[in-house]
């Protein structure tokens, strides 16, 4: 019995994409594929090239009253989760100083934020940019644009956030070094790297009719990643008598 | 005045000028009423919307309140420019040395092609004709655009304004204002100041009395200089029929020429636009190293097949990187979308710009680090495409307004991307001047972070669980005791203890617009501390409580 035909490989390969070359410039189709550019390109020159980054210089500097609970500044590419009463003054006191050296804010969807605290507290307005709430199927490429642009970038959605649209910001975060702050206490479907209750306030200034509200004890309690797990716990004025964030 | 004028008159200049650029570029006739719209602001109308009283910086509510059947277009840049470089293309047979100075406006030197024509009334008559014969064949009829003005006088500055002043709708010629040589100072007297376009020192002028340029133009110049600094010298020489500039005896530096090369060729206007805002950040970077700014520049494309556009760009204020690209665009989408005649057969494979008149760069003071940085150019680039996604006008940010309630001292507006600078908006003002007017009766810092959009009713009952009232006098009724909720509309009657009232201070009581029936607001605020360390701040309006804030 005569050897069963062979049909050349090519053939019931899928046809070439290349076949009105001339023959000599078709690849051999037995051949390996062609090997991967050997020359890199600039970009990738670069980023071989690049001096080591510190992590010194992959935080953004936060005011001294905060240093106890971020030593070192506000680690680049994190996610932080703040809830409880007070946490937009704290979240602006975190921002404070980072504005201040160049770093814009984007805030989406937060209706309520006031501007003026934030103009008081020494935020840097010109670079403070609110989006309003995009409705929640559009919600996730418009974070994840802002994400990329913008070092700071809050958000206090009112919606669910989808599982997916949560995991994929965090990973462009930590690629562009960018600081996501999620207000509120509704739920955030991914681990958060690090969560910021504010709890147990205490205002002085108002007396029975006299006086004014004038400065605030707050205690905030700092859980996450590399942290012990009873969490670090910090007491702040917010703000303090001269309408400052300060320490107490 | 006058021996200066003619020891330094400006260079003899013709300019042509199509009104209502805007609408004549998007194919709207003048007697249809209609305005296009840019960033929520009317910049241009045809001759019919405005006979409505229609006008242009009006918002579009005003704008349709007067003329309810406007028709409506948003702003199309570079149709505006592809459409104009028709023109400026039909202009080219008159001379090779055209300036363009934006969609809608051209220049070029007399001098030259005067002598070709036969004279100036000649000159002006067939420039008139090609211009109109151009815009016949846009726009298909010469019933469906306005025309154009042409004006001639001693320097960029009259001519303008003699363009402006002609009636575009006499075509042949006899439409056109020529201001006859030495004839400059007397055109411009009588033009009112604002014609200067500073409005910071048109505005100083109009209140010390000098309401026309002859009355500014006859102050000595010394004056000016000591009072208005280099600003008020240029405008004061506009004033008395000078250039706007004195000479500058510096010839341009030889080096100074930028060019690309692409290959393989490109055929897409928005590659090349992208190679050019590189490019023209090289020549900025070059001009700038050697201190100067750039007011008039050449830009130059060639193609595979030897083709050649090269248009010269001037603006009078100075040329950004980003203005420059800007033009980039426009010349190339006008030259490669245009009409097949004139289109380029093959890619473009080359790309130069060359400064073609510099000043001395005295203008834009620079941030402290150099100007827009990359985190400011990007967070633009985000906003732009933020807007693309959600809407025009979801991308805002803060403008001081001032004012008594923490909710309205900043307000929220559009973003708007400003051309040739970043978007740190230098004349956006975040926050209050030093001089600005003091707001007495304005609640005291610190302020609350979160002031609701929707404030929610609440009931302040005192100890005996009567409800707090605040007299004439602005004196509560009796200390506040309690914060309750009011019941939800569906819901049980029942709500809960409420916050108690542990620190009070206030009311302070405000009346704001006491002379206006219809404005008038009477309020009475209170901040309020509840048990649990929570600060909020409850306004009193109509005999009603709400929570206006919190101290979050």
């Amino acid at each position: 019995m005569a050897a069963p035909h062979r049909f050349p490989a090519s053939l019931l390969a899928e046809p070439d994409p290349f076949d009105d070359l001339a023959e000599e410039e078709r690849a051999e189709p037995g051949a390996e594929p062609s090997r991967p550019r050997s020359v890199p390109t600039v970009g990738e020159v670069a980023s071989r090239t690049r001096p080591t980054v510190l992590a010194v210089e992959r935080a953004l500097p936060v005011l001294p009253a905060l240093a106890g609970l971020f030593p070192g500044g506000l680690r680049r590419g994190i996610t932080i989760g703040i809830s409880g009463v007070g946490a937009r003054s704290l979240a602006i006191a975190m921002m404070v100083r980072a504005t201040a050296t160049g770093s814009w804010i984007a805030v989406v969807g937060d209706p309520d934020l006031g501007l003026a605290a934030a103009a008081g507290q020494g935020l840097a307005m010109e670079r403070l940019v609110v989006v309003e709430a995009p409705d929640p199927t559009g919600w996730g490429p418009v974070v994840a644009t802002l994400v990329g642009a913008f070092d700071l970038v809050m958000v206090a959605p009112r919606h669910r956030v989808g599982a997916v649209d949560a995991r994929r910001l965090a990973a462009r975060c930590r690629e562009r070094g960018s600081v996501l702050f999620h207000l509120g206490a509704g739920p955030w479907p991914d681990r958060l790297d690090l969560r910021l209750v504010v709890g147990a306030a205490t205002w002085t200034g108002p007396d029975a009719g006299h006086g004014r509200l004038w400065s605030r004890r707050a205690g905030v309690t700092a859980s996450g990643r590399g942290m012990e797990s009873t969490g670090r716990r910090t007491e702040l004025l917010l703000p303090g008598p001269d309408g400052m964030t300060g320490g107490a | 005045m006058s021996g200066a004028a003619t020891v330094d008159a400006g260079v003899r200049t013709l300019v042509v000028r199509c009104p209502d650029w805007p609408l004549t570029a998007l194919g709207v006739g003048p007697l249809q009423p209609a305005l296009v719209l840019a960033s929520g602001r009317v910049v241009a109308t045809t001759p019919a919307a405005r006979e409505a009283g229609v006008a242009r910086g009006q918002r579009l509510r005003e704008a349709q309140f007067r003329c309810p059947e406007v028709r409506v277009l948003e702003r199309d840049d570079s149709r505006e420019a592809r459409r104009f470089e028709v023109v400026a293309a039909a202009l080219e047979d008159v001379t090779p040395w055209l300036e363009a100075w934006r969609p809608g406006s051209c220049a070029f030197g007399v001098r030259g092609p005067v002598r070709l024509s036969g004279g100036e009334v000649n000159l002006v008559g067939r420039t008139a004709r090609l211009v109109v014969a151009a815009l016949d064949d846009l726009v298909g009829s010469s019933a469906g655009h306005p025309g154009c003005g042409i004006g001639v006088a001693d320097g960029r500055f009259a001519a303008g304004l003699a363009a402006g002043a002609a009636d575009a709708s006499v075509v042949d010629g006899g439409g056109a204002v020529v201001v006859p040589p030495g004839g400059v100072p007397a055109f411009l007297a009588p033009l009112p100041v604002a014609v200067l376009g500073r409005p910071a020192l048109v505005d100083v002028l109009v209140r010390l009395g000098l309401d026309t340029l002859g009355a500014f133009a006859a102050l000595p110049a010394a004056d000016v200089v000591a009072r208005f600094g280099a600003e008020g010298r240029d405008a004061h020489r506009l004033a008395s029929g000078m250039d706007g500039r004195p000479p500058d005896p510096r010839p341009v530096p030889p080096d100074l020429e930028v060019s690309v090369a692409f290959d393989p060729p490109v055929e897409r206007v928005d590659q090349v636009a992208f190679a050019a805002r590189s490019l023209s950040e090289a020549l900025h970077g070059r001009l700038s190293d050697s201190g100067l700014a750039c007011t008039l520049v050449l830009i130059e494309a060639e193609t595979e097949h030897g083709e050649r556009l090269a248009r010269r760009w001037r603006d009078e204020g100075v040329l950004g990187p980003g203005a420059v690209a800007d033009r980039v665009r426009w010349q190339l989408e006008g030259w490669l979308h245009g009409p097949p005649a004139t289109r380029p057969t093959s890619g473009i494979t080359r790309l130069v710009l060359v400064p073609d008149e510099v000043v001395p760069a005295t203008g834009r003071q620079q941030g402290f680090w150099g100007g827009a940085s990359a985190a400011d150019e990007r967070a633009a680039r985000a906003c732009t495409r933020v807007e693309g996604l959600v809407g025009p006008g979801s991308v805002r940010v803060p403008e001081w307004r001032g004012g008594r309630d923490p909710g309205e001292c900043l307000a929220l507006v559009p973003f708007v991307r400003r051309d040739g600078d970043g978007p740190g908006h230098p004349s956006r003002v975040v926050a209050a001047g030093a001089d600005g007017p003091p707001w007495p009766g304005a609640l005291p810092g610190p302020l609350p972070a979160a002031v609701h959009v929707d404030p929610a009713t609440v009931e302040v009952r005192d100890a005996a669980g009567r409800m707090v009232a605040v007299d004439g006098r602005g004196v509560l009724s009796a200390p506040p005791h309690l914060l309750l909720s009011p019941p939800a509309p569906g819901g049980s009657a029942a709500t809960g203890a409420g916050d108690r009232v542990v620190a009070w201070a206030g009311p302070w009581p405000l009346d704001e617009r006491w002379w206006d029936p219809r404005r008038r607001r009477r309020s009475a605020r209170l901040q309020v501390v509840a048990a649990d360390g929570t600060a909020r701040l409850v306004v009193l309006e109509g005999g009603v409580w709400r929570v206006a804030a919190t101290y979050d």
